[in-house]
């Protein structure tokens, strides 16, 4: 009954919203030329967040051009390591030159180029110079970094409260231990069975990993690590890989030739399942990238829209609605996480079912 | 999926997994380990505090078993005694009682033997003085009627009458 009332109310601001839009319909034309740019400069500033970067801008102040934040290393192969600073590329806007080589940044990713920085591109608007190998401490290798010391002295100090405190938590231990038993009981347990020891370390590091920096995503410091393709890619590896080699005779069984079907039907099946190991990683790979990337771009264009609406209605309404978001994007931060270390846990336990016919 | 190809940078994978199998072997040393061992001797430990609970219960029942059963035969053993000397106290009574009565049909009997005697000896006393007396009254009678001849002549002959020879 609430939420219909809530609903109700904000149809009803929508719709003074936007008669007060039509009724403002002559000063908008006016506006539209700003409002256009406004709109663009929103996109990019979106899109250049869910990108990954090579230096830790807090945020910049486009008229004056300045940008505040810290620069991070850049380390290149290029025929030889290169080392510099990333301010070298005073944010993309010249060009860096190392031991004879020139660099230029453009949209998030190294391009070699002559001294000028000239960019060639191909009919689809895409760079064609060459790209030098990139291992640069990035945005997101920060944050990994960070999050991985955090969660060391977190469960550090789980880990020696113990000790000290007769086999019982104490501190922040308290809060933590749940969490733990959380995961052994509810994720590993249930799906894994009596040999879910052995994935422990992996199911709980992942968790907390994904959670912490899903959580770290919530923050105006703008990073997004769990919504880049590369980091999902890789946690999905480890859980593909895991799932492989700790498989039994019985798992290959059931993929290579299906026991209790015709034979027309094993050899049919067998393809299936065999693309059934690589999809099931996969999906993991896609879900926690494409919630995560949802996440970040709807709450930052309706952040946006406060500045596009410049009206006393849009904008409250575009920040509770954001607000609402964030509070939502909360229990997608957890349940990402679950949902992630819970269908690994499922892989590992299907990897490791004995037969039972 | 091209977006996704070009957005995926090789460099970044490579931190990544570095980081995080490094952060998974640096943690099962320094943090799993300890604390699902801990976890897991705490919650043997519970299960075993539990389980001697448990015996413990057991025992104590087993041994308040056992105090009610001695508590039983104690009892028992009580009424069994009540009961003897109940037995006892009326075995008593009765072989009291019936000495008594013989005692005192003995003094009764003896009582009445005395009597009977005392009685016997009175009536012989009687007969003795009834026989002085009449001795007595006969000889006065006799020596009245003896006083003429003819007289005395009459009762010899009278005597002599009621005398019948046997």
């Amino acid at each position: 009954m609430q939420k219909i009332s809530v609903v109700r109310i904000f149809m009803t601001l929508a719709l003074i919203l936007s008669s007060l839009n039509l009724a403002a319909k002559d000063t908008e034309i006016a506006e539209k030329e700003g409002k256009d740019g406004l709109k663009a400069e929103i996109k990019e500033f979106i899109d250049h967040h869910l990108q990954d970067s090579h230096d830790f801008t807090l945020f910049s102040d486009k008229e004056s051009g300045k940008h505040y934040g810290f620069p991070l290393p850049v380390i290149l192969w290029d025929n030889g390591l290169k080392v510099f600073s990333s301010s070298k590329f005073h944010h993309g806007e010249t060009v860096a030159e190392v031991d004879g080589n020139y660099y230029k940044l453009y949209h998030s990713k190294i391009y070699k180029t002559d001294a000028e920085g000239t960019i060639n591109y191909d009919e689809d608007h895409h760079a064609t110079n060459e790209k030098p190998l990139d291992f640069s401490i990035t945005k997101n290798v920060v944050s990994m970094l960070l999050i991985g010391l955090l969660m060391f002295f977190m469960f550090r100090s789980l880990a020696k409260s113990y000790k000290k405190n007769n086999g019982m938590p104490s501190g922040v231990g308290r809060f933590l231990e749940p969490l733990v038993l959380f995961v052994r009981d509810e994720i590993a347990k249930p799906n894994i069975g009596h040999n879910y020891k052995k994935y422990m370390s992996f199911l709980l590091t992942i968790f907390f990993f994904i959670w912490l920096l899903n959580l770290l995503g919530m923050t105006p410091l703008g990073v997004n690590v769990t919504g880049n393709i590369a980091v999902t890619f890789g946690l999905a590896l480890l859980t593909f890989l895991i799932t492989n080699f700790t498989a039994n005779k019985n798992y290959w069984g059931h993929i290579f030739w299906m026991p209790g079907v015709p034979t027309f039907m094993k050899v049919v099946l067998a393809p299936i399942e065999l693309l059934g190991v690589f999809i099931k990683p996969f999906s993991l790979m896609i879900r926690l990238y494409a919630n995560m990337t949802a996440g970040h771009v709807v709450i930052m264009s309706i952040v946006g829209m406060m500045f596009l609406f410049k009206s006393w209605i849009g904008s409250p309404l575009s920040f509770g609605l954001a607000f609402v978001l964030s509070i939502l994007e909360l229990l997608v931060a957890a349940l990402q996480a679950y949902i992630f270390t819970m269908l690994s846990a499922l892989y590992f336990g299907m990897a490791n079912e004995e037969a039972h016919h | 999926m091209e977006k996704l190809l070009n957005d995926f940078s090789f460099g970044l994978f490579f931190w990544q997994i570095l980081i995080f199998v490094g952060l998974i072997f640096l943690l099962r040393k320094f943090a799993w380990k300890p604390i699902l061992d801990s976890v897991n001797n705490r919650e043997e430990g519970i299960k075993n505090a539990l389980e001697s609970a448990e015996a413990a219960r057991k025992e104590m029942q087993n041994l308040q078993a056992d105090n009610e059963r001695i508590l039983n035969e104690a009892r028992a053993e009580r009424d069994a005694m009540l009961k003897e000397a109940r037995q006892l106290k009326e075995n008593m009574i009765t072989d009291a009682k019936s000495e008594a009565q013989a005692e005192a049909d003995k003094i009764v009997a003896q009582a009445q033997a005395t009597i009977e005697s005392e009685k016997k000896a009175a009536l012989a006393e009687l007969k003795n003085q009834v026989a002085g007396l009449s001795v007595e009254i006969a000889e006065k009678v006799v020596r009245n009627e003896l006083s003429n001849k003819d007289k005395q002549l009459e009762l010899v002959d009278s005597m002599l009458g009621d005398v019948t020879l046997n």
